[in-house]
């Protein structure tokens, strides 16, 4: 694998293949000795122009556990402000010799880039870009739903047959693109839910069912919900009236938690705005995998620095 | 230095065949077996003349932007593309605002020789859309400015561009909106639709183009005033705009060669050559462009050359600049987007790319055909020439253009300005050649 | 490309069988041995060693496996490999003697590699190694315990090791100068 830019373009045996290697990336963090020698002597590099701690330590976690060099660079507060380019800043990087750059970046795209500029070699890991995708948040979360419904036996298996309902902001929801196209390759059937101002004017090529209604959506049993983080500032460009509208018809609230089937899988990529698109009992509920997602977390890039970064780098 | 042409063999727009006698800056002579004296013979055979092109919309960057184009460039680019007569939008620094602004550009296209430079006024003091610019004292400065437009911003405010279209009535002037609601296209990178929802870029609808265009046009009927549509991109603009002319109301409209050939699948590279204002549309909107083009409903081809220096272009696609150049390429990709499905002849290229530009943007000096007596505007075209589009073939300063590694048809032979040649065998002539006639034949004028 | 065939299915059966008794020998029976197969076919003959030393010791024995992908030095030289689960027996290998299982010994590289892969998991006894076939080329100081044939081969030929389970029939080939 060159470089993991988006989920859309993955296939379904790359997907898997994926997964399963988180799987043995899992095993490994079952053990005292955590570290693997893997990638000893590659340099990895955290390249964030946007603030997400949860994301960068996990990738942190995901590359010393392969024994990695790591270097953080935040670009946030940076040179990078003060006008240097994405090219020079890739520039630098590629003289320091990065082998890979995991890249959070506020522009749609940027990754891509990156990847196709020639400005440098590494491989390109996208941990976010803009409002377009984050594909190690997808891939950890079907991670999480195949662990949940096959358990040991999770190696090799697809979502087949399983109904997966997203709920919130998928207008600007990079975490919801990806797993629409991820979800999808691996054969789960996905539903959004938003309010029509969150949705994009034109789907047609989205392998999805849109509806506006969450209790009509979970009343027909979704074996997955997935709850997405509202931001504040929506309501100021009339999205939506006010929190509390939102909560009373898109929130995962008690009444509607009571109703799921105990069976559910209840997700959410956090950070949580409890009480607004979650409840707290919901968040907490046995249901939830909030925890085990962030735990996944770790081996899925684990898995993903891995594929990037052993085997032929030509091309 | 000869100053008089004799080109033989070439084909008219309409077919015919002629020798062409250039003399003096003007087309002397039309026929057959012509012979001139002291004349430089330029076999034409297998070419086709044109009237020298004429573009209502360039960014010519100077003064302010030298860094990405100067009018000497800029008109390079131009004559290197067949044009021998640019528009230069106002948003220059210093906006082309006052008469002194659009003097110095008219006087720096004199001293280049390339083109005729001709300046576009700002319909708003500095462009801010608040107060409108002296029109009058452009109207009647050395310039004689017709055309008006705030283009890289639309005038937004109903009530100023009201009085803006019944102010220049008073001398025959027409304004040249550049239609997106401001408010509707806040951070819009691409075209909202599709691509856009896929790709997460933010959406730039159709209807914040319609919208301004289909209150524009009521504006210019309830007044009585000629407008004009800048870049007209979409579908449901073709709609407002056929609605409008049946109705009788007194609107122009152009379209730029990119619209009638790129759309927004482009966009999925991320390359930020693509990226450009109004944006790339679906597929279906080319096709109901290149209709309008043909049916007369857009009535004319603009480039919108916007060039930018390469860091605007070669960063992350958010940051990056709106614009494409165009100059050079334009004539080839209106070649393969609309003569070569055969929606237009060279007849219509001539009416689309020379006498109507002309004539909206109210110059006498070009469009008047290859006829005998005319201005010596004239432009030898290749029809059957076939290239692959690069680097080599762009004169100006940009390099931002999205027609690299494409092939494209056509290529330009020479090119007359005023009666000389500022290209010659598919080659600019010298900076210093072109730039030396300009001075004689300006002070010829004035004996 | 001429195949030669080498060790025929018999061949392999009284290799595994010698193997076998050697290893219940050399650790005096079968208490506190831990039979590690290294993917993918090592694990298969770890799993036909266990079956063997169960029939000759009366006492049931199952094999684990032990995956050295994350463990190579040389990651970026081959295509990307997918690595296998590793399956520990549930008494683990503190304490133990683990017998590391491989079809062909050659370079060395991939025994250090599951030496480091020991190292993670436990502390055992002692580590031992047995391997069907040994093809020399040695670029570590590493040499089997226990091998069922030496097979002195050129670096261009490839040797081919077939298991029914996997390969559908039990044979060892020689590919002779495959360029
Ligand atoms: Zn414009």
């Amino acid at each position: 694998m060159r470089h993991l830019l988006s989920t859309r373009d993955l296939d379904l045996d790359t997907a898997i293949r994926l997964l399963d290697v988180a799987e043995d990336m899992a095993d490994t963090q079952q053990r005292e000795v955590k570290k693997l020698p893997t990638l000893r002597g590659k340099t990895v590099v955290n390249l964030f122009f946007e603030d997400s701690t949860r994301t960068r330590i996990s990738f942190e976690a995901a590359a010393k556990r392969l024994s990695a060099d790591v270097i953080n660079f935040s670009a946030k507060g940076s040179s990078v402000s003060k006008g240097e380019s994405l090219k020079d800043t890739a520039q630098t990087l590629q003289a320091m010799g990065a082998d890979a750059v995991v890249i959070r970046h506020p522009a749609s795209g940027a990754p891509q880039t990156l990847a196709t500029s020639g400005w440098i070699d590494a491989g390109i890991l996208n941990a976010g870009d803009g409002t377009h995708e984050h594909p190690t948040q997808a891939l950890l979360d079907a991670f999480t739903i195949r662990k949940r419904v096959h358990g040991a036996g999770s190696r090799g298996k697809s979502l087949d047959g399983l109904a997966v309902t997203i709920v919130g902001d998928i207008l600007h929801s990079r975490v919801a693109r990806s797993n629409v196209w991820l979800l999808t390759t691996l054969g789960a059937t996905v539903t959004l839910v938003a309010p029509p101002t969150l949705v994009p004017v034109d789907t047609r090529n989205w392998p999805v069912t849109i509806g506006y209604d969450l209790d009509d959506a979970l009343a027909s049993g979704p074996d997955v919900v997935m709850m997405l983080r509202i931001q504040g500032e929506r309501m100021r460009d009339a999205f939506f009236p006010n929190s509390r509208e939102y909560s009373r018809r898109w929130g995962l609230d008690d009444g509607r938690l009571h109703r799921l089937e105990p069976t559910t899988i209840v997700m959410h990529p956090g950070p949580m705005n409890r009480g607004l698109e979650i409840s707290a009992a919901a968040a907490d509920s046995p249901m939830s995998t909030v925890r085990e997602q962030v735990t996944n977390g770790v081996s899925v890039r684990m898995a993903a620095l891995y594929l990037l970064l052993s085997g032929d780098r030509e091309n | 230095m000869t100053n008089t042409y004799l080109i033989s063999g070439a084909a008219l727009p309409d077919g015919t065949r002629t020798d062409i006698v250039l003399k003096d800056g003007l087309i002397a002579e039309l026929g057959t077996g012509l012979s001139a004296a002291g004349a430089q013979r330029i076999d034409a055979d297998g070419l086709v003349a044109l009237p020298g092109l004429v573009d209502l919309h360039t960014h010519l960057r100077e003064p302010g932007y030298e860094q990405s184009e100067t009018v000497l460039t800029g008109t390079q680019a131009a004559a290197a593309g067949g044009f021998t007569a640019v528009f230069a939008m106002a948003n220059t620094s210093p906006v082309a605002d006052t008469a002194g602004v659009v003097e110095q550009e008219l006087s720096l296209g004199e001293q280049a020789g390339y083109a005729t430079v001709q300046p576009i006024g700002a319909v708003t003091v500095g462009l801010a859309g608040e107060q409108l610019a002296e029109l009058g004292a452009m109207a009647s400065s050395r310039a004689r400015v017709r055309v008006f437009s705030d283009d890289g911003a639309c005038v937004w405010d109903p009530v100023l561009m009201r009085r803006a279209l019944e102010y220049v009535k008073s001398f025959d002037g027409v304004i040249a909106q550049h239609a997106q609601e401001p408010r509707l296209t806040v951070g819009a990178q691409m075209n909202e639709g599709a691509v856009s929802g896929e790709l997460g870029l933010t959406g730039w609808p159709a209807v914040a183009e319609e919208s301004i265009i289909a209150r524009d046009v009521l504006l210019a009927e309830h007044v009585g005033s000629s407008l004009h549509i800048c870049h007209v991109s979409t579908a449901g603009s073709v709609d407002v705009l056929r609605w409008a002319k049946a109705r009788g109301i007194r609107v122009t409209a152009e379209v730029t060669p990119h619209h009638l050939l790129l759309d927004e699948e482009l966009v999925r590279s991320f390359d930020a050559r693509y990226k450009v204002n109004p944006p790339l549309r679906r597929p279906e909107d080319v096709l109901a462009l290149r209709e309008a083009l043909a049916d007369g409903t857009i009535d004319i081809v603009a480039t919108d050359h916007a060039p930018h220096p390469v860091e605007s272009k070669d960063c992350e696609w958010d940051a990056a600049a709106n614009g494409m150049v165009g100059l050079e390429s334009a004539l080839s990709v209106v070649h393969a987007s609309v003569v070569e499905s055969g929606q237009l002849d060279w007849t219509d290229i001539a009416r689309v790319l020379s006498s109507e530009p002309a004539r909206i943007g109210r110059i006498t000096s070009h469009g008047q055909g290859i006829v005998a007596g005319a201005p010596g505007q004239v432009t030898l075209y290749d029809p059957s020439a076939s290239r692959e589009f690069g680097t080599a073939d762009l004169t100006g300063k940009g390099v931002n253009s999205p027609f690299f590694g494409r092939t494209l048809p056509g290529r330009v032979i020479a090119t007359f300005h005023n009666g000389f040649a500022t290209v010659l065998d598919g080659e600019l002539r010298p900076t210093e050649d072109v730039a030396r006639f300009a001075a004689e034949q300006r002070m010829g004028a004035r004996v | 490309m001429s195949a030669r065939v080498v060790f025929q299915q018999a061949d392999i059966a009284r290799a595994l069988t010698r193997i076998s008794h050697e290893i219940l020998e050399s650790n005096r029976g079968a208490d506190d041995l831990v039979l590690l197969g290294i993917p993918t076919r090592g694990v298969v003959l770890a799993d036909r060693i266990a079956a063997i030393i169960s029939d000759i010791s009366g006492t049931p024995m199952e094999a684990g496996s032990l995956d050295v992908t994350m463990y190579r030095d040389d990651l970026a030289k081959h295509p990307t490999r997918t690595p296998s689960p590793t399956r520990i027996p549930a008494s683990g290998i503190d304490g133990k003697t683990v017998i590391l299982v491989d079809d062909v010994l050659y370079s060395g590289r991939t025994i250090r590699a599951a030496l480091d892969a020991i190292g993670d998991i436990g502390r055992p006894r002692a580590v031992r190694l047995a391997a069907l076939i040994d093809r020399g080329h040695r670029e570590l100081p590493i040499r089997p315990d226990f091998v069922g044939k030496n097979l002195p081969s050129a670096q261009t030929e490839r040797i081919n090791v077939h298991l029914s389970e996997i390969d559908g029939a039990d044979l060892v080939s020689i590919d002779s100068a495959a360029r």
